[in-house]
Formats: structure tokens, sequence, C-alpha cells
């Protein structure tokens, strides 16, 4: 694997290690922390700081019932909850999303596929496939849009993203990546709007799309 | 193995087995932690760690209760006053306690001191369940790191994050209330990620290359096992 040049910003990190980071956004962070190492010991560096904020919280009395009935419950067998491998490209998080699943695509046309993994009101996370020399088609977001490579490499107007880089993308970039030769391109892209694609399928058709 | 002094030569990748072996008092009961005596029949490699540190690891190797009963004894009213400060009430907030305390001796296994102080990991597995609870939704966690079963990080990576994250304890004690008042509400998931400042003054940067270096040794002594093979 090459080195991963393009990070998550210090800023969505931070707010995905506190915890407030909305949850399409959270899914290509943890996604990233998974395949960067630099990214996870930043991540647990903001653990440790919770952990400092943690212990010089104020102390409130717990009940004494609390502990016994706690320890009453430790001996009771537990259900681990279930653990998602990486399976090809996709590392953990996107399996947990994905329920262990391979994932649905969708043509978007050109050979364009997509397939969602979530989406609401607040924004929607997909996994995309571009063909080699393709363009993800020219969109504009609300705000902040993170672009993560599974596969492939893109490139557009800001520079060349590999396998575990991320694009941060913020509203006032207007920006055309192109998949370039080789394998398919596959993403994992959040965004807290749908997407407004200004070309390939118009307008009307978003809803259709949910793009 | 007689070397007890971790700093003077620092023991590499001991079997948990031989760690734990005539180990079954409760840990930090004494100051061993501070004065460094050598003469102690303590694990070897654990004489240096913080009391919490030395409970923890007793909870996850040898399943012992006493130590886990002082992990609480330590941690539940903190908690219980972390959780009350985001505007929940005394009794919602007891059983996210509960809940925090019992996936702490549930998920044990996968404690490793050398990246994670013992307040740093149950932070965050608090601020999983408060997600849980408030948003209903599971936040999307990244996959563990592989590690070789039964092989532990060297003692001097494990003291020298413990050294560290006193170190930002320190630091925030000592910011003016504001600035601290801001980092609280941060880690109580209080602010957005653009009112977030990255830069919080605090040395963030040198515990990251500490948790970064021993990933790294961890990932070079792996390496070098498998030469060896």
């Amino acid at each position: 694997m090459t080195e991963i040049s393009h990070h998550i910003p210090e800023d969505v990190l931070a707010a995905y290690a506190t915890g407030s980071l909305q949850s399409h956004y959270a899914l290509v962070v943890a996604t990233h922390i998974s395949m960067c190492m630099d990214c996870r010991a930043a991540f647990e560096a903001h653990q440790a700081l919770g952990g400092a904020v943690l212990e010089q919280s104020g102390k409130e009395p717990v009940s004494d019932r609390l502990k016994d009935a706690l320890l009453d419950q430790l001996d009771v067998p537990y259900d681990e909850a279930p653990v998602f491998e990486r399976a090809g490209v996709y590392p953990g998080p996107i399996m947990e999303a994905l329920k262990g699943k391979p994932p649905k695509w969708r043509s978007l046309g050109l050979g364009v596929r997509q397939s969602i993994l979530s989406g609401n009101d607040e924004g929607s996370v997909r996994l995309l496939y571009i063909p080699a020399g393709q363009a993800v088609p020219d969109h504009g977001h609300n705000g902040l849009e993170l672009t993560l490579v599974l596969q492939g490499s893109f490139s557009d107007e800001t520079g060349w993203f590999g396998v575990g880089d991320v694009e941060a993308a913020s509203e006032d970039l207007e920006h055309t990546p192109i998949a370039d030769a080789g394998p398919a391109c596959i993403c994992l892209a959040a965004t807290d709007a749908p997407l407004k694609f200004k070309s390939l399928v118009p307008r009307l058709l978003q809803p259709i799309f949910k793009i | 193995m007689l070397n007890t002094n971790p700093i003077a030569k620092p023991i590499k990748r001991f079997p948990r087995a031989t760690q734990i072996s005539g180990w079954s008092q409760v840990p930090g009961e004494d100051a061993s932690h501070v004065t460094m005596k050598s003469d102690q029949q303590t694990p070897t490699g654990q004489i240096g760690y913080c009391q919490e540190t030395r409970w923890m690891l007793a909870v996850r190797d040898e399943r012992c209760k006493a130590s886990f009963a002082a992990l609480f004894d330590h941690f539940a009213p903190r908690l219980k006053g972390f959780v009350m400060r985001s505007g929940m009430g005394s009794g919602q907030a007891e059983e996210v306690v509960q809940e925090v305390m019992l996936k702490v001796w549930h998920k044990a296994h996968m404690y490793d001191p050398a990246r994670a102080p013992v307040s740093g990991w149950i932070y965050q597995i608090a601020r999983n369940r408060q997600i849980d609870v408030i948003r209903k939704e599971n936040r999307p966690l990244p996959e563990q790191l592989k590690e070789e079963p039964g092989m532990e990080p060297d003692a001097s990576q494990i003291m020298g994050l413990e050294q560290e994250t006193n170190k930002l304890k320190q630091a925030l004690a000592r910011l003016v209330p504001e600035q601290r008042e801001m980092i609280e509400k941060a880690y109580l998931g209080e602010l957005t990620h653009q009112e977030i400042n990255a830069q919080t003054g605090l040395p963030l940067g040198t515990i990251k290359s500490r948790i970064r270096l021993g990933m790294e040794k961890l990932r070079h002594e792996l390496k070098e096992m498998r030469r060896d093979d």
C-alpha cells in the first residue's frame, strides 16, 4: 500500500473522538482510522484527553445497591456483539454498515454505480464505483463532503487520492474527481445533503436515484 | 526473569501466563508504584504502573473481582458526575454507569495499556453508551488492531504513555477556567465539529507520537518475529 497522504481534518477527527460527529461522517472516519495508523494514534490521543476530563469530573455519590447489583451480574453469561471483519476492500466498519453482505449496487449510468449505506435528513453515506477514466459527476454540496478511497485512485483539481486517502471538500469547492487508469475506483462518500449532480442525471431524477 | 525495573531494561513481550503467575492480591494496595521496590513478588514489569492500570490488568488477565470493585470505587462516582453534566438525571445516570462498568468487565480482553490509559478507555466506552442512549444509534467504530495473542507490549512503552497522560492531566488542570470549560464541553460531546477548535493548547501531539511509536514498535517486532520463524 502506498503511504496515506490525505488524512481526516483535525477538527473532524476531534469531533469523532468526542462523539459529536454526525453518524454519516463518523463511518468515514472510523473506516479511515481502520486503514491509517497515524489517525488511529491521533484518535487515541483524544481518548487520553477525554480520560483526563473524566478523571477531573466532579464526583457524584452512587447508591450502594448499584455496586452490589453490578458485582452480581459479572458471572451472568454475556452475548458479545458480532465483530465484522474486513472483507476484500471493505474494512470492518463498512462491513458492519453492510450487515456483512456485499454491497447492492445501482447504476447511475456510464458504468458509475452507487450503493447507499444510510441516509436521512442529516445527510447520507454511500459507496461509489467509478470505472477508470470516468468522472464522478461534478457536484456541489451544502457543507462538508468526505470521500475515502478504498480501491484504485482518483484525481481532481486539488490533487491525487489513493487507497486510504480522504478528500475533505468544503462547500465552496467545485471539483470533478476522475478515476485514474487501472482498477475501478471504489470510494466511501459522506455528505450532509443529497448530492446535487450537475450533469449525468438531471435534477428531476434526483429523488428517484436518491442522489 | 529477576529484573523488576522496567526503566533500566525494558522487558520484552513476555507471555501473559508468566506475567500474572502468583498474583492474587488486589494490586495497588501498597505504594510500590511510586517507590519502585525491587523485592516485591509482583508480576515482572507491572511494578511501575499506576494503580488503575494494575487493577485493569488484573481484571483483564485474572478476572479479579476485587480489582474490578476497586475500579468501580474509583470511576463510578466520576462517571456519574460526567454523565449528569450532560443533563441526565441521577437515576438514568446510574443506569449508564452500570452499563459502562459492565462493559469494562466484559470487554477487558480488548484493553491495551500501551495505547490507552484506563481513564481514556473508559471514557470511550462511556461516550459510546451515551450516544446509544441519546441518539438511539450505534457510533461506527474502527476495527480492532490485530495483535499476536498472549503477547504484551514492553513495559517502557506502557509507562511512557502513563507519563504522557499525567502531563496531559496537569496541563488540563493548569488551563484558565474558560479554556478548561471549553475542553470539558468538547469531550462531553457538546460542541459540533465546526465549534471544535483542534488547537486545544494541550500537548496532544506528544501523546499521539508516543502511541504511534508503540504501534510502530509492535509492528516492527511482529515483522522480526515472523522473520525468525
